[in-house]
């Protein structure tokens, strides 16, 4: 263990969850403003979780705790890889066993909104995860290498070569993050349709345990995001600002739509972009 | 593992709401609704408007209740965590109202469940329903305080039960 691997892991840990927090609670905000509200503090997300593990718990069954909990130790995991600079793929299979978790905690309730919300949470995953694969091939296709220490010794942007396959990345970065038009399965606005899907049947302290692993991903997907621009760190941290202030706006100018106009749209436009951007890197 | 002084705060900062409708003329539904929209925009207080009577903190309740909802009603108040409290909005909700006679209606919600803040009016303007969940959020913070000691209010809400406290 080397003393600057200890010190990214704990930067990971300690300084993800604040980052993801007052995120959202900008996101928020600016989302307010948009919307002619004034909004609620920048520290909201934070008094809600606080509040949550103050709840009393109350559980369905016991596969809920075991399945949030390893929900947010993926998604503490995802985040601590990325600090350590390992490799890309790896850190893409424990992201897809913490989202199967969170839909395996949903489908152990009996509930239908919890039912119906993992049923879609698995459609998301099936429209992300091949698009988020083929971003990661794309970047070894230029760079020759999954280890992101690798990648960071490359010696253009890589957003340069590989501006189509952001854009795909954005994508997955939507379902993600759980905004419109892919907030199906759930969304962080109060009502909808089928209650709160995957989160229906989730309360108290254990809702919160989500909420944190939620704050985590966000570091994580934007973490991605700052990839593309490793070379410089005022116009990497520019690049991930612009992306997560189009995806409040796409949020707020968007309707939830269906998993099939989804599943279509997503699939079609993002190999689209891939088959583009692939030939543009052959070609060049 | 959170300063209880911190836990109560964010209690209170952060309440979310479920609204149920026992038998109201929609009156003051429309009026709670009102609350959410930007002329007064709850959510500056952090209160969210939540589906999911497992994920909230306040139960609004509006209209008079009757034999059949009455059920219901309890259903939704027993699957909220605590601490919990409950808010009566109007005439209806508070007394049964000008229905509180008719020979199917049992009147209040606090026939049913323990109300903490009762909302007068037909229909309460938003700035009073306002006022009315402030009330109630004092009351959370109370309740708060004893179930960080361990205390679980499991009582049924009938006025025996409430009168008997």
């Amino acid at each position: 263990m080397k003393m600057e691997n200890v010190v990214a892991i704990a930067l990971a840990l300690f300084l993800s969850p604040i980052v993801g927090g007052v995120v959202a609670g900008i996101d928020r905000k600016i989302t307010a403003r948009l919307q002619g509200r004034y909004g609620p503090p920048i520290l909201q997300p934070f008094y809600d979780v606080m509040k949550l593990i103050g709840k009393e718990s109350m559980i369905v069954n016991l596969w809920q705790i075991l399945c949030a909990y390893v929900y947010l130790v993926a998604a503490i995991l995802t985040v601590v890889l990325l600090a350590l600079q390992s490799d890309l793929l790896l850190i893409f299979f424990v992201l897809a066993v913490g989202g199967v978790f969170l839909v395996i905690g949903a489908l152990a309730a009996q509930s239908p909104y919890s039912q119906i919300g993992a049923q879609r949470e698995l459609i998301q995953m099936l429209t992300y995860e091949p698009l988020l694969i083929l971003v990661f091939v794309s970047i070894y296709l230029v760079t020759g290498s999954y280890k992101i220490s690798e990648i960071l010794k490359f010696q253009e942007p890589l957003l340069i070569p590989l501006a189509l396959m952001y854009i795909v990345l954005g994508y997955a970065l939507t379902i993600k993050l759980r905004k419109s038009p892919f907030d199906i399965s759930t969304s962080h606005h109060a009502h909808q349709e089928i209650v709160k899907g995957v989160l229906t049947e989730y309360s108290g302290p254990y809702l919160a345990i989500i909420e944190i692993a939620h704050w985590y991903e966000t570091v994580f997907v934007l973490g991605i995001c700052a990839l593309f621009w490793h070379t410089n760190v005022y116009i990497m941290v520019l690049l991930v600002v612009l992306t997560y202030l189009a995806e409040i706006i796409i949020d707020n100018v968007c309707a939830r739509l269906t998993w099939r106009w989804m599943l279509g749209y997503v699939w079609s436009a993002g190999l689209l972009l891939s088959f583009a951007n692939y030939t543009w890197i052959y070609v060049r | 593992m959170i300063p209880k002084k911190l836990l109560n705060k964010s209690r209170v900062k952060s309440p979310w709401l479920i609204h149920f409708d026992c038998g109201s003329c929609n009156g003051c539904d429309i009026e709670v609704l009102a609350c959410l929209t930007p002329l007064y925009d709850v959510e500056r207080f952090g209160i969210l408007n939540v589906g999911n009577p497992k994920h909230a903190d306040i139960l609004v309740v509006t209209g008079t209740v009757n034999h059949r909802n009455q059920k219901a009603l309890k259903n939704v108040y027993d699957q909220m965590p605590e601490p919990k409290v409950v808010v009566a909005i109007g005439a209806c909700g508070s007394t049964g109202g000008i229905f509180r006679e008719a020979y199917n209606v049992v009147g209040g919600v606090d026939q049913v469940i323990p109300v903490d803040s009762y909302v007068p009016g037909c229909a309460p303007k938003p700035e009073r329903i306002i006022d009315g969940i402030v009330l109630a959020l004092e009351k959370l913070a109370e309740k708060g305080k004893r179930v960080d000691e361990g205390i679980f209010e499991r009582l049924a809400g009938t006025r025996e039960a409430i009168s008997a406290r």
